[in-house]
């Protein structure tokens, strides 16, 4: 047999047990079989000496075709075996999908904390900054600073916890209201114009209840300067329900009674629950309370040092709870002081 | 106030359906609570003005086939007559009597009628159907009150006045609605009908019609058999006293009661129905005495004397105090003044002769008095908010009047009045500039004056910007423009103010770094996976012993005067107990808890009746690390260094520097599991604060299962007062080198000890240090541990060098090995 038939031979033995390969290994193998630096072409190559030097050139280009086709040939299959390796080593990686994601352990606020950043953010973008005064105080300015001095009718208005002190001294109590903050504020600001809001915790000597607690939040808002008015209130309340409600939502600007303020207004927006054709949350009115609120009494402002000749201002007052009870349905208030996490990480 | 709309009616004239009024006195201040219906369109039983009749019982006989029914022969509209069976009790007296001289007047409800079940509980409707009881067509009925809806009276059938109109529809007759409102403190003058009405006519553009009294006068003057003397001049402003002889006690009409009855009182008698009915239509509170009972027949208006007593209707005794102000005869002491009668001079069924007292007490002392006693009556609830004295004359005139026509009385001539302040007539300038300044309207003088005058507020007008403002005597609410200015918007209507922004200068703004950071401390603890928790600022001494003994006689706590229970009867010192309680609640629930509160405690102080409330931070976890969900990373439980993380979370946060935590022996906590955070700053040293691993006994009072509990409260107030804002450092581009180097040390030298001197050893060229790996084995010996740390040192200007590497390392093994007794693990 001449050399290039046996070439050829080896050839169509290459490709025929390439064809057969299934595995990196045996690809290994028989590459090192055929184009090794010992394989066999490179065995039989070392007889192309034995040629009449007429017919080497020609031999020589037929060994190097040889090895390019087998090359292309290992290169082709080599591609074959490996995605197919690729694939049976995905296959073993598969996973179920629809098994739940690995949990991450993320704590959450108290929903009461949510919405009084909620409407601090809100009024902050009105020039109102927070300001905090003390949950213990004096009967003085949680009432007689607010014109509500004692065996005054109006203080039905607001049941009260009372701390024990000694005989004869000044009556102490849990605030029943965030209004004492009012002069608290004004006594720090006065002459100058003051614009704050003050959120807190505040005490009503009442039975707990789906709709009363013991304890509450307030946010107590007051401007007073030489330039404000009651449609400035209007104005100022309206925007916040409307930021809160989203605009468009029906309001309902209503004369009401406290002694610290006057003209006295109640701020209702329309029930959104029943979008104002009556259910059981709004009492079968159509209307939810929002805040109560009002032009500062000229004695409430002398007591905080302005002059009522001069100076002018609104306050109001508002019940976070009650808002998050409708914004996210809440049936009952005794959740909020529980501590209850199967009530807590329900929200966001 | 429960205002029934007939009895409104006669003094205004209601223009708008009762929804618009309804809605128009809610936009004006005079909230609507609630409309009841009676028989009306919209009523929840409609009474049909077809089937529902005013008719005659002519005679009554007895039923031929039933013992316990009766047919009642029935008049249901002039000349047309039907019998009906019935088995009411209230007719039974008729029976088998022939023709009744002056025919029964009642109610007749015609087969297809709509009626309330009489005769099961509760309100079921039922169409009338006729059908044969016992042998006798039934196929209409005589109703009760019940069946009509107008109360749950259903002993016998509604018997009306004999002046009923026969044959008339009862919803013509009977139909009426009560609308109730909230009157607030302000709107005193509303609390009575004739209030109302004037308030309504002033909102609706009507003319308040006043009662005018017919009285005829016959014997002896007032002032001939009765004496008044008012000592307590500063509390009785003015006190009127008329007489009614020869009276007749017996039911009120029934006009009268149905009226009270719809308003909210129960009717008892004549006299006193009489006493209520006027103080609900004119708002004047008013007291009837047995004239005979009054020694003397003069009435002393004095305050009590020591020791005195006052025995009340009921039979129960009162003491009274020296400042309690009393209506007395010259002998004792006959009511308190405005909040309640006595016994000896009430009017009996074997009275005659009444005096009857109108009067003015000064609101304040009615309050205390009304309070004392505990007795919050219709009659001092207008005391207190003020009567109108002005009123007073009108309302003698109008209760002899009823007494006169509906006790059969004899009314003696004049009334003797004794007044101790004189009227005053009030006004008020009012300028436009006013107006402007609080309401923001631009109203003319002539605007202002149109808007109150329907108030009956004299305007005069001053100049062109000026108005002069008189108050009505019943307005003893307007004290203040600011008062008239809100007259003025509630006029003009709330809804038709313009909404404006605030054209007022911007105050100063000022940063509030302590509430700032404050709620970045709720963030990082809810982003280490917290819920956060309120819990009650109002706690027990006997919670807060669940985690201290001790505490339970603690005198250090604010406690309240007036608790509502025992378990919130003090106020908290430390948030911790009742975390915890509500811990235990999570624990027991689900095995695990994650919970922090930032909040106020209170804490007595010495030296001031107001406590401080220092603000803290307390955290409560508990349970399995991970949850245990299929995938969770581990299953371990929390335990002290889980806490101890969350804590060094906080102060890297706060960026805090100078703080230390040391061994502790909190007694809350469990001995070795107890440390104490501490803050230096300069030469001043503070503990801020406790965490570890709750007590075995703290947990078991606070009823948790065995577990580790591990907890935390500290001071934030202090560490936000020193927090700080992260200061960049410039990050190196030389490679960093790094070397593990683990000493073995006694258990007692703290890595703490060990990582301090790394510290200062290795100097700046300290890139990073972490505690990888602690080993105690008995191949260490008794009490040693091995700490392993991987110390990263690296320069900022250039590579280190092998060379300079080692000879560091040999420092800071040199140096740990000197201050601890340690030596290098080979
Ligand atoms: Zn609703």
């Amino acid at each position: 047999m001449s050399i290039i038939d046996q070439l050829a031979a080896i050839e169509s033995a290459a490709l025929a047990s390439l064809h057969d390969i299934t595995t990196i290994d045996a690809l290994t193998a028989w590459k090192s079989d055929y184009l090794g630096k010992t394989g066999l072409i490179a065995k039989l190559s070392r007889e192309l000496g034995a040629l009449a030097a007429a017919d080497r050139p020609a031999a020589g280009q037929r060994f190097n075709a040889v090895r390019a086709s087998l090359d292309g040939a290992f290169a082709e299959r080599e591609a074959t075996v490996n995605a197919a390796a690729q694939g049976h080593a995905f296959a073993s990686e598969a996973l179920d999908v629809t098994l739940p994601g690995r949990p991450l352990t993320v704590g959450r606020l108290h929903p009461s904390t949510r919405v009084l950043r909620m409407i601090t953010n809100i009024f902050a973008e009105m020039g109102f900054q927070v300001w905090e005064s003390p949950e213990v105080e004096t009967d003085t300015l949680n009432f007689e600073l607010l014109n509500i001095p004692a065996d005054h009718p109006a203080r039905d208005m607001w049941d009260t916890f009372y701390i024990e002190t000694p005989p004869g001294a000044e009556k102490v109590l849990l605030r029943t209201h965030t209004s004492p903050g009012q002069i608290h504020a004004m006594r720090a600001h006065a002459p100058n114009p003051v614009r704050v809001i003050l959120p807190g915790k505040c005490f009503r000597y009442e039975q707990v209840s789906t709709r009363h607690e013991m304890m509450f939040h307030q946010v107590e808002g007051i401007a007073v300067g030489t330039n404000i008015t009651f449609s400035d209130l209007k104005g100022t309340l309206i925007g916040f329900a409307e930021r809160l409600y989203g605009s468009g939502i029906k309001t309902r600007f209503r004369p009401s009674y406290f002694p610290f303020t006057e003209p006295s207004v109640e701020l209702d927006v329309e029930c959104i629950l029943c979008s104002g054709t009556g259910c059981r949350i709004c009492k079968h009115s159509g209307w939810l309370e929002v805040s109560g609120a009002g032009m500062v009494h000229p004695d409430v402002l002398r007591n905080g040092g302005y002059d009522p000749a001069i100076y002018s201002g609104f306050a109001f007052g508002m019940g976070p709870e009650r808002i998050t009870m409708l914004r996210h349905g809440i049936d009952d208030i005794r959740w909020f002081f529980s501590g209850d996490e199967r009530f807590l990480q329900q929200f966001i | 106030m429960r205002i029934p709309l007939s009895w409104l009616r006669d003094y205004v004239d209601v223009t708008l359906p009762i929804d618009e009024l309804a809605e128009r006195l809610t936009r004006s201040g005079l909230e609507v609570d609630s409309i009841e219906r009676y028989g009306i369109e919209g009523a929840e039983l409609p009474w049909d003005r077809d089937l529902i009749v005013v008719c005659n019982i002519r005679e009554v006989t007895q039923h031929p086939n039933a013992d316990r029914l009766v047919l009642a022969e029935v008049e249901f509209a002039p000349g047309q007559f039907h019998t009906v069976v019935t088995g009411a009790p209230n007719i039974q007296q008729w029976k088998g009597l022939g023709p009744i001289t002056t025919p029964l007047r009642a109610v007749y409800a015609k087969e297809g009628s709509v009626l309330y079940d009489g005769h099961v509980e509760g309100r079921v409707k039922v169409t009338l159907k006729g059908k044969p009881v016992r042998g006798v067509m039934s196929d209409a009925m005589l109703c009760s009150e019940k069946e009509l809806g107008m109360s749950d009276e259903h002993e016998g059938i509604l018997l009306l006045p004999d002046d009923a109109p026969i044959g008339v529809p009862l919803v013509d007759y009977l139909g009426d609605a009560v609308i109730d409102i909230d009157v607030l403190p302000n709107m005193a003058r509303t609390l009575s009908i004739v209030g109302m009405a004037r308030e309504i006519a002033a909102l609706t553009g009507q003319t308040i019609r006043l009662p005018k009294p017919m009285v005829k006068t016959a014997g002896a003057a007032v002032e001939q058999s009765i004496k008044v003397t008012i000592e307590a001049t500063s509390l009785c402003p003015r006190f009127t006293a008329t007489m009614v002889r020869n009276v007749t006690i017996k039911p009120s009409p029934f006009w009268m009661q149905r009226r009270l009855t719809m308003a909210g009182q129960r009717p008892i008698n004549n006299i006193v129905d009489i006493s209520n009915y006027v103080m609900l239509e004119l708002g004047t509170p008013n007291h009837t005495f047995d004239a005979d009972q009054v020694a003397q027949h003069h009435i002393v208006v004095r305050t009590a004397k020591p020791g005195e007593t006052l025995k009340t209707l009921d039979g129960r005794t009162h003491s009274l105090a020296i400042d309690h102000l009393l209506v007395c005869d010259t002998t004792q002491a006959l009511s308190v003044a405005g909040v309640m009668g006595g016994e000896s001079s009430e009017v009996s069924p074997t009275t005659t002769n009444v005096l009857v007292e109108a009067a003015v007490w000064e609101p304040t002392i009615i309050r205390r008095m009304s309070s004392t006693f505990k007795l919050r009556s219709e009659a001092s609830k207008r005391f207190e908010r003020g009567v109108d004295a002005e009123m007073l004359d009108l309302a003698q005139r109008r209760l002899t009047e009823l007494l006169q026509t509906y006790a059969d009385g004899t009314v003696a001539p004049g009334m003797l009045d004794v007044r101790t302040t004189p009227a005053l007539a009030v006004s008020m300038t009012l300028t436009t500039h006013e107006v402007r300044r609080i309401l923001g309207l631009d109203f003319t003088v002539d605007q202002i004056a149109a808007l109150l005058a329907p108030l009956a507020f004299t305007c005069t007008t001053v100049d062109a910007h000026t108005l002069l403002v008189g108050v009505p005597s019943y307005r003893m609410d307007v004290s203040h423009t600011a008062d008239l200015c809100e007259e003025v918007a509630r006029m003009y209507g709330y809804d038709n103010l313009p909404s404006t922004v605030m054209a007022d200068e911007l105050p100063t703004q000022r940063t509030n770094l302590a509430l700032e950071r404050e709620h970045y401390v709720r963030d990082v603890l809810a982003a280490a996976g917290l819920n956060e928790a309120i819990t009650y600022s109002l706690t027990s001494r006997t919670a807060a012993a669940k985690l201290n003994p001790a505490e339970l006689e603690s005198s250090e706590y604010l406690h309240l005067a007036n608790p509502l229970s025992p378990e919130r009867e003090y106020m908290r010192r430390d948030i911790l107990p009742t975390l915890l309680e509500a811990a235990a609640v999570n624990i027991r629930e689900r095995g695990m808890t994650r919970l922090f509160e930032v909040g106020h405690v209170y804490h007595r102080r010495s030296d001031a009746i107001l406590p401080t409330e220092p603000l803290r931070v307390a955290i409560v976890i508990a349970g399995k690390r991970n949850t245990t969900a299929w995938n969770a990373a581990s299953s371990d439980s929390i335990d002290f260094y889980d806490i101890k993380g969350i804590v060094e979370l906080l102060c890297e946060r706060l960026q805090l520097s100078g703080i230390t935590v040391s061994a502790s022996d909190f007694t809350h906590l469990q001995p070795g599991r107890s440390a104490s955070l501490r803050l230096t700053i300069g030469k001043d040293s503070f503990v801020v604060g406790s965490f570890g691993e709750l007590h075995p006994e703290a947990r078991d009072r606070f009823d948790i299962p065995a577990m580790r509990v591990a907890v935390a409260e500290l001071d934030l107030e202090i560490l936000l007062a020193h927090a700080a804002v992260p200061r960049y450092t410039s990050i190196s581009r030389y490679p960093a080198a790094s070397q593990d180097l683990a000493f073995i040390a006694p258990v007692a030298i703290t890595a703490q000890a060990i990582e301090a001197s790394i510290r200062k050893y290795a100097g700046n060229a300290l890139s990073s240090i972490e505690l990888f790996d602690v080993y105690a084995g008995a191949n260490l010996g008794e009490g040693m541990r091995s700490l392993a740390f991987r110390i990263t040192l690296r320069s900022t200007e250039r590579t280190l060098t092998d060379a300079e590497v080692t000879k560091l390392r040999a420092k800071i093994i040199r140096g740990v090995e000197h201050e601890n007794g340690a030596k290098i693990r080979a």
